[in-house]
């Protein structure tokens, strides 16, 4: 589904992302973990297509086409969904009219009509439910004055409305309390199916606990150092980074 | 033969045409010397720092049309907001239509400033108003010297105005430039209410000039919401003068929409005479192509307690120049005076220009102002945010700007022109964003 091979990118001149190789195919959910700054934002970012980031070396296909010349929209349109890790507060429009308009905006793409009205109010009540979400919620304004948990969630009640095929959760833990922790991971899992895949960036076991990696990757210095299963998580949540920059290093 | 020089020389034609024994007479007299001393204001006049009249006054215009042009409803009914009951005060390139209007005689005085100004009835409430809040100077001393018809509007005390009142002027193509100088006259009594959307339309493309003076009297707990709905044609200009003179505990909002239009510039000057009266200045500018639009606001605290709120908004794309000058004098009495003042601007291509510039003139020490202006870019990481969940680009900025402007159209209040207005933004910007604000 997503294949990167040697990819680089950088920011104003400067390297950041120093050649990754990465290989994700339906069904499977992969874990990135790694210090601070080593580069998972910049991942997820480079591959939902910010264009901030200059790619200057390598390949990136998803389904077998290249999408790095594509705008995010594009991208979107094909399946590719990116959790932030700091979703953006946009004043003046509601959630609920904002996934009204990803929603169309992503059937115009595919040259389809608008969603009904009745069938948009019965999505959104179901997802909001799995999610339990308050209505209430839905109108306020976009991630304004939001709290930490309740961005992570409303991204996660996004990716439920927009069913894409890769879904990039980006520190999606990070500011979740237990049960909220525990809805949206069951959230991911229900969505989850053969057909589709997930990346979760994360520092922590706990997010792992319920959304059950296949692989395991450490990225450091813009670098996939090492990979693994599941087991690798564990490892380094006992035992922290150093050992593998060591190994890196030598 | 120059603009000016063309004007003086018909002030003598004009007086043919009115009754020059009145009261009223002896003022245009005393404005018409105003102007020809003043002249047309300049670019080296502090408050016109940022706007130059020179490119609208070089037209050849006539200043009393001559046509009776005839215009049928069906073509200009997209220019109402045709959906509610309203009363109609229409004008067509200066000339009252009876044909086009619909007003009342329901208890509430809905009529012609030509009537009011002649007719003896009206001699009391002439003599007590007009020209009372209008400052002789420059150009509003231009249209008080020529002022003869626009609309006169007397609401009596503990009136609730239940439908809006629309006043639209028309210009017409029967002329190769046209120059118009309506003047109105409001009065809202104690405890009344009133509602007014205001329009200038041209349907032509020679060039228009309308250089427009309201007054405006809000008495004791009045309130008045004024719309002004500014989306004229590229070859037609505008200067709008509006003076409110505010009584104690009154409540006067002023909504200006610029989206269309040559040149705009709105000089709107609330005078506060009592206790507890608020003040209202809302405004969004959409402009693009080589547009200029122009704010310059008033607010003059006199008396204690009382407040004021300004917000502009202005999104400036092409090479298109806005201005916003918004003075604040607080008087020594004013003590426990509430002044609010926001401009906030987006710029959404590098030749757009935003000039901005608030003036506080404060002389009392127990105050709260505050003022602030911005001048920004769309937010590149909005921008992504938005793409990112398969929102074009072109959907995404018109969305971003959509919910800048948003705010300030929380506070109009007839929902009609909410949804006009919400139209107006949506075809300004080129977008159909399937909902409502
Ligand atoms: N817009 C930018 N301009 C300059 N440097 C940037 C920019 N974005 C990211 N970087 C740099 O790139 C490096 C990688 O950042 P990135 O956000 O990808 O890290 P991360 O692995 O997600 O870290 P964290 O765990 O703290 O979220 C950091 O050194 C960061 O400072
Ligand atoms: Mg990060």
């Amino acid at each position: 589904m997503l294949h990167i091979q040697n990819l680089h990118a950088s920011i104003d001149g400067k390297g950041i992302l120093k050649g990754i190789n990465l290989n994700v195919k339906p069904g499977e959910v992969h874990a990135i973990m790694g210090p601070n700054g080593s580069g998972k934002s910049t991942l997820a970012s480079v591959i939902a297509g910010k264009d901030e980031f200059e790619v200057t070396k390598g390949e990136m296909l998803f389904e077998n086409e290249d999408i790095q010349e594509l705008d995010p929209e594009e991208r979107a349109h094909k399946g590719i969904f990116l959790s932030f890790q700091y979703p953006v507060e946009i004043p003046g429009v509601s959630v609920t009219n904002f996934i009204k308009t990803a929603i169309n905006e992503t059937r115009k793409s595919k040259g389809l009509g608008d969603m009904p009205a009745n069938e948009m109010l019965k999505m959104i009540k179901e997802k909001a439910e799995m999610l339990e979400i308050d209505r209430k919620f839905l109108s306020r304004s976009l991630n304004e004055g939001f709290s930490g948990g309740e961005k992570k969630r409303n991204e996660i009640f996004q990716l439920a409305m927009l069913e894409p095929k890769l879904a990039i959760l980006d520190e999606t833990d990070s500011g979740l309390d237990i049960d909220a922790l525990r809805i949206v991971a069951s959230g991911v899992n229900k969505l989850k199916s053969k057909d589709n895949a997930v990346i979760v960036i994360t520092h922590y076991q706990r997010l792992l606990d319920y959304i059950v990696p296949d692989f395991v990757h450490v990225l450091h210095d813009g670098k996939i150092v090492k990979s693994g299963d599941k087991n690798l998580a564990k490892e380094l949540e006992a035992k922290g980074y150093d050992w593998i920059k060591d190994e890196a290093t030598v | 033969m120059e603009l000016k020089d063309k004007l003086l020389a018909s002030f003598m034609a004009f007086e043919s045409s009115v009754d020059i024994d009145s009261n009223v007479h002896d003022l245009r007299v005393e404005a018409i010397k105003k102007f020809e001393d003043d002249g047309f204001p300049t670019k080296k006049l502090e408050a016109w720092k940022y706007t130059s009249l020179y490119s609208v006054l070089k037209h050849d215009y006539s200043v009393f049309p001559k046509g009776e042009p005839r215009l049928e409803y069906a073509d200009i009914k997209q220019y109402f907001i045709h959906d509610i009951d309203s009363y109609k005060i229409v004008f067509v390139d200066g000339k009252y239509s009876s044909y086009l209007s619909q007003t009342t005689h329901d208890g509430i005085d809905v009529c012609l400033m030509s009537a009011a100004l002649n007719k003896p009835k009206y001699r009391m409430v002439i003599d007590k108003y007009f020209n009372k809040a209008a400052r002789n100077e420059g150009l509003s001393a231009l249209n008080t010297a020529f002022s003869q018809e626009g609309a006169y509007i007397h609401i009596p005390k503990n009136k609730v105005v239940e439908k809006p009142i629309q006043i639209l002027h028309f210009a017409t193509g029967t002329e190769t430039g046209l120059m118009l100088q309506p003047r109105n006259l409001i009065i809202v009594d104690e405890n009344s209410h009133l509602e007014i959307i205001e329009r200038h339309q041209s349907l032509t493309d020679n060039p228009v000039l309308t250089n427009c003076v309201t007054e405006i009297f809000t008495n004791k707990r009045a309130i008045i919401d004024y719309y002004k709905v500014q989306n004229d044609k590229q070859t037609a200009s505008l200067i709008d003068n509006t003076y409110i003179n505010q009584k104690q505990e009154s409540v006067a909002s002023v909504h200006t929409f610029s989206f269309g239009g040559k040149l705009t510039r709105n000089n709107l000057n609330f005078y506060q005479n009592g206790q507890r009266i608020n003040s209202n200045l809302k405004g969004v500018t959409i402009i693009g192509e080589k547009q200029h639009v122009d704010h310059n606001t008033l607010v003059h605290h006199i008396e204690p307690n009382c407040e004021s709120h300004q917000d502009y908004k202005s999104i400036i794309g092409d090479s298109a120049i806005g201005v916003f000058n918004g003075k604040i004098v607080v008087e020594k009495e004013a003590q426990k005076t509430n002044a609010f003042q926001a401009n906030n601007n987006l710029l959404v291509s590098d030749k757009a220009t935003m000039n901005t510039k608030p003036q506080l003139e404060i002389f009392a020490d127990d105050v709260k102002c505050s003022h602030g202006c911005t001048i920004g870019q769309l937010d590149e990481s909005a921008m992504f945010y938005l793409q990112s969940r398969g929102i074009p680009k072109k959907e995404a900025r018109a969305l971003l700007m959509y919910a800048f402007s948003n705010d300030i159209l929380s506070s109009v209040k007839i929902p009609e022109v909410k949804q006009r207005i919400t139209k107006l933004i949506a075809q300004k910007l080129n977008v159909n964003l399937g909902f409502d604000l």
